[in-house]
């Protein structure tokens, strides 16, 4: 089985909580639930779309075909009635429309009757899970949890008198709930909270500004002090000095806010100082397209920071993903005292989808703080080793050894110097830390056929959309295997390498123009895709268009 | 434990203010008993930045206009440690500007001594913000075409507990003036003046000691009126000393786990925890 509801009107409509209402239900009636918002940057008006998918089976993406349309307005029925699946039911209040191909209901006289106008997308609710033919406890039960307690009673009502308007159409049945439903960014910020996070600081940036307000959230509960700072500047600074302190720190923006970051990156570089960013991409230059979705921030990533300092970049690949490399993360930094950006999407970050409960137990922390005995003397926290990485410890916990660290280059104390020799030691040192992490590095997720003819290689959020792709191109029976990598710099080369040397042709998928995974498999790996497929219009790929898209170039 | 620091050998000019200023750091720090692991010296980018490299304290040397974000981190991760930040006029009222008026907003227990010196030092000779209107350096060949920024009537203004002014030739007042600064609970700030032997031929060590006098016993350091109006007094007469001093809750106190937990640092990390706050997605 496999569903899609698409639910459009314009900002203020209500459409929001009505999503939320039905995402919630429909997973307590035990389905993998998927859920996909393409919204205007506007508070009020413009047109907004929700997609809900569901089935029996994990979902990760949206459709194209949709089986059921609530349209809150005309422009709704226009530009999406083509989408119907067959026995598809567009339903639409009476005052909107007058085709009578549609499903015409009283939806904002019922909702008058039950007591609030407002209430109407309840109304609407109920006719839905009619339609779908489940019981209508569940939602019930979901509409008393949610909404505030002032308007619980008018949306029962509202749900009931729409339930009883209609006749199933879908036959479905309860399936069990055992699962979670969450999105990328709450994924992210719990992976923080469970590695141990004790401070995040950032600036509204949408689509990134959610891993703030859930940090904001838990604060309290679990004494992660995080704020609302004056700049992107001041964020990572600041997780810089909470570092320093010995703090778990964290910090977080999309490509504007982390730009502004790029002096203090460069500073973590210098001061091997441990600290996580994560870019919630979205489209630019610039402003570009606030509440859309891209990937083209990989090669930023990669290189920002003036100079030459080791980092780490991980794009994130579902929630899941998001949950245990975030946590990962922090171990990473602390272990080579260096910067980690994890690289999230709009897509990834607000696509809310149901899936297994995070197993926390798989969560280590690693501090790799130093705790041994120091050598007497002055503490050196740049002491040249042989790995490149200094024994770190913090201020104030050990009597009589002091801490300097200095964005200037720096001899092992931490002391300004402009000596040839000592210059050229510490950017070895610095090096040799990178040239480590390459050990560090996981090799992509290899999905499908291995050593497939038809290898496609994508990254991040992509996830979603190839692994459903491969899964209909092998029923089909083409050979194809997809690389979804992870770990992207320093960027592993082992399984593309095996895989490129068999594969007939290498088909590179990405949500940007400058197919900038291709330049790194040129760059790191000798060797070019074949194909590209490329998307940049601010929306994500549908499982259809990616399908489609595929067919003409898979062998 | 030992509370003396060790002092290094700087890379400042003969004569420079800031010799002066580390010793008073140096007294001021030794009589209020701090040892030198439990103090943070975190600064910018400039010749008074230069600061920890000097003096035996913990030291976050980081980027021009940033010293403030870092100080912050630092002390609300570890409120035990004494944290100061120090900086120069350009670094703390030109590049930090931003950084200035939120920090005094939020009321972190920090001390913030700003070498004052009316000019850019490390970066030779061009106008800082506090370079008075008309006055030719490297750069500005025809004069600056800008007013000066007053930095302690804008700190009043944004709210500052804590504003004080004193002169690196008077190092017993500049050592009282330090010590009330690090003792004071919330943000300090403590504008010092300095010349700069090598760049600023007009605020020279005479100009200042012609000029500053101390505000007088019966001053009343709770009035911010009179406070403002001594913030403004910057002709043949300047006056130093605490203009303003008023007990303000600190920006760490109202975070309840903060002020009555134990330093963020030394909490035990576990991953489950944080297992809980799944029950709100299921």
């Amino acid at each position: 089985m496999n569903y899609s509801i698409l639910i459009g009107g314009a900002a203020g409509q209500g459409m929001d909580t009505l999503a939320q209402l039905l995402t919630k239900t429909l997973k307590r009636y035990g389905y993998f639930v998927f859920k996909h918002s393409d919204y205007m940057s506007r508070v009020r008006g413009g047109h907004n779309f929700i997609q809900i998918r569901f089935s029996d089976k994990q979902v990760r993406t949206y459709e194209d075909k949709v089986d059921i349309i609530y349209a809150l307005n005309k422009e709704t029925i226009d530009l999406h009635s083509e989408r119907l699946k067959e026995g598809g039911i567009v339903l639409v209040d009476k005052a909107v429309s007058d085709d009578e191909n549609l499903l015409l209901l009283d939806l904002e006289e019922t909702a008058k009757e039950a007591g609030n106008k407002r209430a109407m997308t309840s109304v609407g609710m109920g006719a839905i899970i009619k339609l779908l033919g489940l019981e209508p406890d569940v939602a019930l039960n979901v509409i008393g949890s949610t909404l505030r307690d002032s308007i619980v009673d008018v949306n029962k009502e509202a749900f009931s008198k729409g339930y009883e308007m209609v006749g199933s159409r879908f036959g479905l049945k309860q399936e069990k709930d055992e699962k979670i439903l969450i999105d990328g960014n709450t994924a992210v910020a719990m992976g923080a909270a469970a590695a141990g996070c004790r401070y995040y600081c950032g600036y509204p940036m949408t689509p990134s500004t959610t891993v703030l307000s859930n940090m904001e959230k838990w604060s309290q509960e679990l004494g992660i002090f995080t704020e609302q700072v004056e700049d992107e500047i001041a964020a990572l600074n600041m997780a810089l000095g909470a570092s320093y302190a010995g703090v778990r720190a964290m910090t977080g923006s999309s490509g504007g806010g982390i730009a502004l970051m790029s002096e203090a990156l460069s500073l973590a570089g210098i001061i091997e100082t441990p600290v996580v960013i994560i870019n919630v991409q979205r489209p630019g230059p610039a402003t570009g397209l606030p509440t859309r979705t891209e990937q083209a921030d990989l090669r930023f990533a990669i290189h920002s920071g003036h100079g030459e300092f080791p980092k780490m970049v991980i794009s994130l690949r579902s929630p899941e993903d998001a949950f245990y490399q975030t946590a990962r993360a922090f171990n990473i930094a602390e272990k080579y005292q260096i910067p980690v950006i994890l690289l999230s999407d709009q897509y990834l970050a607000d696509g809310e989808l149901t899936i297994e409960p995070f197993d926390f137990s798989k969560i280590e922390i690693e501090r790799n703080l130093y705790e041994d005995e120091l050598p007497a003397g002055r503490y050196k926290r740049y002491e040249l080793t042989d790995t490149g990485i200094s024994p770190r410890i913090i201020p104030g916990k050990v009597e009589d050894k002091l801490i300097l660290v200095d964005s200037d280059e720096h001899d092992e104390y931490g002391n300004i110097t402009e000596s040839a020799q000592m210059r050229t030691s510490m950017v070895d040192k610095r090096s040799k830390k990178g040239e480590l992490l390459e050990g560090e590095v996981e090799e992509p997720w290899l999905i499908g056929d291995e050593n497939p003819d038809n290898l496609l290689v994508c990254w991040g959020s992509l996830f979603g959309q190839v692994n459903e792709v491969v899964e209909i191109l092998q029923e089909e029976g083409h050979s194809v295997g997809a690389l979804v990598y992870g770990d992207i710099y320093p960027f592993p080369t082992r399984l593309l390498k095996e895989n490129a040397a068999t594969a007939k042709s290498i088909i590179d998928i990405e949500n940007n123009s400058a197919a900038q995974l291709d330049g790194l498999m040129r760059e790191f790996a000798l060797i070019k895709s074949d194909h590209k497929i490329l998307k940049y219009d601010g929306r994500a790929f549908s499982v259809d268009e990616l399908y489609n898209r595929l067919k003409e170039v898979v062998e | 434990m030992t509370c003396e620091y060790n002092l290094y050998d700087p890379s400042w000019c003969p004569g420079c203010g800031n010799y002066m200023i580390r010793t008073a750091l140096k007294q001021a720090l030794e009589e209020l008993e701090i040892p030198p692991h439990m103090a943070v010296i975190v600064t910018g980018i400039g010749q008074a930045a230069k600061m920890p490299h000097y003096i035996g304290a913990n030291g976050f040397n980081g980027l021009h206009g940033r010293a403030l974000p870092p100080a912050i981190g630092i002390k609300l991760s570890n409120k035990d440690l004494t944290v100061i930040a120090e900086s120069g006029d350009g670094d703390t009222y030109g590049e930090g500007g931003n950084h200035f008026i939120h920090t005094i907003r939020r009321n972190v227990n920090i001390a913030h001594f700003v070498h004052d010196n009316q000019i850019y030092g490390l970066t030779k000779g061009q106008g800082s913000p506090t370079t008075a209107m008309g006055q030719v350096t490297t750069l500005q060949y025809d004069g600056v075409k800008v007013e000066p920024v007053k930095p302690l009537a804008l700190s009043l203004t944004m709210g500052a507990g804590f504003v004080a002014r004193g002169f690196s030739g008077d190092i017993p007042q500049l050592v009282e003036l330090m010590k009330e600064a690090i003792l004071y609970k919330g943000y300090a700030h403590l504008d010092i003046f300095q010349p700069c032997v090598v760049w600023n031929k007009v605020n020279t060590f005479q100009w200042y000691k012609d000029r500053v006098y101390k505000l007088s016993e019966d001053y009343d350091q709770t009035d911010f009126n009179a406070a403002y109006e001594k913030a403004l007094e910057f002709g043949d007469k300047i006056p130093t000393g605490i203009l303003y001093k008023v007990e303000k809750e600190t920006y760490e106190d109202r975070f309840q786990f903060i002020k009555d937990g134990p330093p963020l640092v030394d909490a035990e990390l576990n991953p489950f925890d944080a297992e809980k706050l799944m029950k709100d997605f299921y």
